[in-house]
C-alpha cells in the first residue's frame, strides 16, 4: 500500500515566558508516529492540551503562534516537508494538503462572495482553470448538500447559516483536489442538530472524492462516525492507536475506556413531591429594541431537591429564561413564584434573602470569577455578605465548602488563573453553595469542559443535591447531560416549551417532530449510527 | 526578586532623583530661591554651576526650586483628575442609561473646548494661586481620565463575575472598588504616568504664557519665560529647564511602561 502521510517521532514544543522567571521550553508533542494511507481517515482525539491540533497543523509543516517543530519527520508523498523550502511549502499548503478550521465564521472574508473564496487556493496554485474550478465547486456544494448549489457561490458569508458556512469551508478545502485534508474540530461550534448534518456531508464528500483526512475532535462519538483509524492522545503522547471498531468496542488502555464510557451516569428520576420551590407561570419576555418575544408563555415548575433540565438549541430562549428567573430581565407578562411567595419581576425589587435563595452557575467559569480575587475571597464573600461570617468562622466554612467540592483548603489563596477548567467550575459551585440556596440555575455549566471533566462536575452536582436538598434548573443543549441528571425536562424551541414533563415521559415515544430531531442528533458511540439517523429523520433543524 | 529592565531602572533612578530634589530642595539648593547672588547671565563657573539667570539669581537653585513647584502642582493635579475622573467613569459604566448619557455628554462638551484656551479663560478671571491652578488643571484633565476609565469599566461590567456580584445583591461601592477597580488598574496606572507628564507640560505652558505660577516663585515654564531673551545672545539658561522637562517626561514614561507590563502579567491579570 502507498503511504500518503508518514509521521515519525514528531516532537513539537514552544517557549513559554513566565513572568519573573527565565524562559522555559515546553514540549507539546512528545514523539508521535503514525501513518495514513490514501483515501483513509484518521481520527485524532484527546482533551484540550493533548496536542491534537498541533499534530494536525504539522501535516502542513505549520506551527501556530510561536510553536516550533523540534524533531522527527513528516513525509507527505514520500517528501519530508519539514526540510522543504518555503517555496515548496507554499505549493503544499492549500494545494496538496488543505485545512478546515473550527470557526468558519471567522475564517471567511465577509466582503467577498463565497465562490471566489472557495476556488481561490485552487487558482492560486494553478491546479485548475477558473471554469473547471467553479464546476468542481458547484459539484462539491451538491455533494455537501448545500441549497441551490448552482447559485450558492454568489452569496456572501453573512447570508448563509453557520452550518452551511462550515460546509462551504469543506468545499474550499476539497476544491483543489488535495491528497489530504485536516479537519480541526469542524463541528464543535455547531448545534447538535446542525452538527450531524455537517458531519454527514463531510463524510459523503470524503467518500466521493476519495481524499485522505485527519479528523480532529474531542468527541469520541463524533470521530467514530467518520474515521477508519483512531489515535487517542494525552499530554502530547499516543495513548492508543487502532481501528475505529477496536477503539470503540474493545479499548485496551484505561484512559480510552474512560473516554468510551463517558456520559454513562445513571440517574433514577425522582417523582415530584411537596410544593414546587419555583413556579414559572405564563412568562412572556422580550429584549428592549427587539420586536418579537424571546419567551412565549412559559410554564414550568421545579420541585425541592430535584432537577429540571431545560433543553434546546442556541436561540431557543433557554438562557433568557434564567435571566427572567433571576430578575435581570423583566418579563412583559406572567409571574414567578418562589417557595410560595411571588418574586418581584425586577432584581432591584427583591430582598437579600430572595437573592440568596436563587444562585447561578455560569457556562464560562473563567469570566464568572474575578481574576484578581483569591478562591478564599470568591467563596468567602457570600458567607460574609449573607450570614455576616468573619475571620476564623468564615475561613472554617470556606474550608468545609472546598472539601465538599473535592478540593483541599490548599486552594484558599490561589487565583483563578492558577486553576484548571474543571477546578474553576468547582469553585463556582462552591460559591453558589456558600449562599445556602434552595435553587441553583446552571447555565450550560459543563459545555466548555472536556468530557471526562464534565462527567466529574455532573457527579459532584448530583452528590451535592442529595446532601443539601438543593433544586437545579439545568440549562443545556446536550441530551446526554440531561439523561444523566434530570428529574423532569422542558424542551424549548424558538421561545416556546414544546414538550414538558418527567424525564421518562419526555424521553419516550411518541415524540413530537422537534424532540425526535433533538434526540436523534446526539452522537452515539457505535459504528454506522450516522447513516441510520440521517435515513430516519423527520425534519431539518431550524438553524440549518 | 524581580528583575528591573535597564530602561525602566534608568527611568526609575532619574524619576526618584527628580522627586528627591523636589522634596529636599531647601537642603540641596546652594542659594536662596529668590536671592540675587551675581551678575545677569553669568556663565557657568565653580560658584554658579549652571550660571545665573536674567536678574542674577543662581540658575541651579532656580531649577531645583522650580522642579519642586512643577512636580508638586503636576502631581496634585494628576491625583485630583484621577480621583474624580475614574470614580465618575466607573459610576457612569455601572449606572448606565441616563446617568451615563448625562455624564458622557457633559464630558464631550468639555472636551470640545481646547483645554489650554479653557484654562486661560478661567485663570484670567480667577486669582492665580497654586490651589486654583491645581483645581483647574485637575478638573480639565479628569475628562480624559473619565473617558478611559469608563471605556475600561464598560468592558468589565459585562463580565459574568460582575453580574454574579449584582445578583448577590452587592452595593455599588463593592462593585466599583472590589470588582471593577482591581481589573482596571493596569491601564489606569500606565495612563497615570502619561497624564502626569501632560500635567508637567500643561503647567509649564501656563507659566510660560504668564498665567501659571507667579513670580517670584520659580517653576520650569517660568524659568524658560524669564530667560528666553538670552537665547538670542547664545545664553543657554532657557534650555536647562527644557532639558529637565524632557528628562522627567521620558523617565516617568519608562517607569509607567514597565509597571504596565508588570501588572498585566500578574497572576490572574487580564490583558
Amino acid at each position: 500500500m502507498s503511504e500518503l502521510l508518514t509521521i515519525r517521532d514528531l516532537k513539537i514544543g514552544a517557549t513559554a515566558y513566565p513572568p519573573g522567571e527565565p524562559p522555559q521550553w515546553l514540549e507539546i508533542v512528545k514523539g508521535v508516529s503514525v501513518t495514513l494511507e490514501k483515501g483513509k481517515v484518521l481520527g485524532l482525539i484527546g482533551e484540550s492540551g493533548a496536542g491534537k491540533s498541533t499534530i494536525g497543523l504539522a501535516a502542513l509543516a505549520y506551527g501556530r503562534g510561536g510553536v516550533e517543530i523540534s524533531g522527527g519527520e513528516v513525509l507527505v508523498n514520500d517528501r519530508d516537508i519539514l526540510q522543504s523550502r518555503q517555496k515548496d511549502l507554499r505549493s503544499l499548503r492549500g494545494g496538496e494538503v488543505t485545512y478546515v478550521a473550527q470557526s468558519a465564521a471567522a475564517a471567511f472574508n465577509p466582503a467577498r462572495k463565497l465562490m471566489d473564496q472557495v476556488i481561490e487556493a485552487t487558482l492560486e496554485h494553478g491546479r485548475m482553470s477558473k471554469s473547471e474550478a467553479e464546476a468542481r465547486a458547484v459539484n462539491l456544494f451538491r455533494v455537501l448538500g448545500l441549497p441551490d448549489p448552482e447559485t450558492f457561490g454568489s452569496r456572501y458569508p453573512h447570508q448563509v447559516s453557520g452550518g452551511q458556512l462550515q460546509r462551504a469551508m469543506t468545499a474550499m478545502a476539497l476544491c483543489p483536489a488535495p491528497d489530504l485534508v485536516v479537519f480541526d474540530e469542524p463541528t464543535t461550534a455547531l448545534d447538535v442538530t446542525t452538527q450531524i448534518e455537517v458531519l454527514a456531508a463531510i463524510k459523503t464528500a470524503i467518500r466521493e472524492t476519495g481524499v485522505a483526512a485527519i479528523y480532529i475532535t474531542h468527541d469520541l462519538a463524533v470521530v467514530a462516525q467518520v474515521s477508519d483509524h483512531i489515535m487517542v492522545l494525552r499530554h502530547g503522547e499516543t495513548v492508543e492507536y487502532g481501528e475505529t471498531d477496536q477503539i470503540i468496542n474493545s479499548p485496551r488502555e484505561e484512559y480510552t475506556r474512560a473516554l468510551v464510557s463517558v456520559r454513562k451516569i445513571q440517574h433514577v428520576e425522582k417523582a415530584p413531591k411537596g410544593e414546587p420551590v419555583l413556579k414559572v407561570e405564563n412568562i412572556t419576555a422580550r429584549y428592549r429594541g427587539v420586536p418579537r418575544d424571546v419567551l412565549k408563555d412559559i410554564n414550568v415548575e421545579v420541585y425541592p431537591g430535584q432537577t429540571l433540565a431545560v433543553v434546546g438549541e442556541s436561540g431557543s430562549g433557554k438562557s433568557t429564561l434564567a435571566r427572567v428567573i433571576t430578575g435581570l430581565l423583566t418579563p412583559s407578562d406572567g409571574q414567578i413564584t418562589f417557595d410560595g411567595r411571588t418574586l418581584s419581576p425586577a432584581m432591584p425589587g427583591r430582598t437579600r434573602d430572595d437573592l440568596r435563595q436563587v444562585q447561578m452557575i455560569y457556562q464560562m467559569a473563567d469570566t464568572a470569577m474575578n481574576p484578581r480575587q483569591t478562591v478564599g475571597t470568591i467563596i468567602g464573600r457570600p458567607l460574609e455578605f449573607y450570614f455576616g461570617l468573619k475571620g476564623a468562622a468564615k475561613r472554617k466554612r470556606v474550608a468545609e465548602l472546598l472539601e465538599k467540592i473535592e478540593l483541599g483548603d490548599g486552594f484558599l489563596d490561589r487565583y483563578p488563573a492558577e486553576l484548571s477548567g474543571g477546578q474553576k467550575q468547582r469553585v463556582c459551585i462552591a460559591r453558589a453553595l456558600a449562599a445556602d440556596p434552595q435553587l441553583i440555575l446552571c447555565d450550560e455549566v459543563t459545555s466548555a469542559l472536556d468530557p471526562l471533566v464534565a462527567d466529574g462536575i455532573l457527579k459532584l452536582l448530583l452528590e451535592l443535591q442529595a446532601e443539601e436538598n438543593v433544586a437545579y434548573l439545568f440549562i443545556t443543549h446536550d441530551l446526554a447531560t440531561v439523561k444523566a441528571i434530570a428529574d423532569s425536562i422542558a424542551v424549548m424551541y424558538q421561545g416556546e416549551v414544546v414538550r414538558y414533563g418527567p424525564k421518562t415521559q419526555v424521553l419516550s415515544p411518541p415524540f413530537d417532530a422537534y424532540t425526535d430531531l433533538l434526540l436523534s442528533s446526539v452522537p452515539e458511540m457505535e459504528l454506522g449510527w450516522l447513516e441510520d439517523v440521517i435515513e430516519h429523520r423527520r425534519m431539518e433543524s431550524a438553524g440549518n | 526578586m524581580m528583575r528591573v529592565p535597564i530602561a525602566a531602572g534608568l527611568g526609575l533612578v532619574i524619576t526618584v532623583a527628580f522627586f528627591l530634589a523636589a522634596i529636599f530642595a531647601p537642603l540641596i539648593a546652594p542659594y536662596g530661591m529668590a536671592e540675587v547672588v551675581g551678575d545677569v547671565w553669568e556663565p557657568a563657573s565653580d560658584k554658579f554651576l549652571l550660571g545665573t539667570d536674567n536678574i542674577g539669581r543662581d540658575l541651579l537653585t532656580r531649577l531645583i526650586y522650580g522642579g519642586r513647584t512643577t512636580i508638586f502642582i503636576a502631581a496634585a493635579a494628576t491625583l485630583l483628575s484621577f480621583l474624580t475622573g475614574s470614580i465618575l467613569g466607573f459610576l457612569a459604566a455601572v449606572l448606565g442609561g441616563w446617568a451615563d448619557q448625562a455624564l458622557s455628554r457633559f464630558v464631550d462638551l468639555m472636551m470640545a473646548i481646547p483645554s489650554l484656551i479653557f484654562a486661560l479663560v478661567v485663570l484670567s478671571v480667577m486669582p492665580v494661586t497654586v490651589g486654583v491652578l491645581i483645581l483647574v488643571m485637575g478638573f480639565l484633565d479628569s475628562t480624559r481620565v473619565f473617558r478611559l476609565s469608563r471605556a475600561v469599566a464598560v468592558d468589565i461590567t459585562v463580565m459574568d463575575f460582575v453580574e454574579a456580584a449584582q445578583l448577590r445583591g452587592e452595593g455599588r461601592n463593592w462593585i466599583i472598588f472590589r470588582e471593577i477597580l482591581p481589573n482596571a488598574l493596569s491601564p489606569l496606572v500606565s495612563e497615570l504616568g502619561l497624564r502626569f507628564i501632560f500635567m508637567v507640560l500643561f503647567i509649564s505652558t501656563l507659566s510660560f504664557l504668564g498665567l501659571g505660577v507667579q513670580p517670584p516663585l520659580a517653576d520650569w515654564g517660568g524659568i524658560v519665560k524669564e530667560n528666553k531673551e538670552g537665547i538670542v545672545y547664545g545664553i543657554p539658561a532657557a534650555l536647562y529647564p527644557a532639558v529637565a522637562i524632557a528628562a522627567l517626561s521620558i523617565s516617568v514614561n519608562l517607569v509607567a511602561d514597565w509597571v504596565l507590563n508588570r501588572t498585566t502579567s500578574l497572576k490572574g491579570g487580564r490583558g
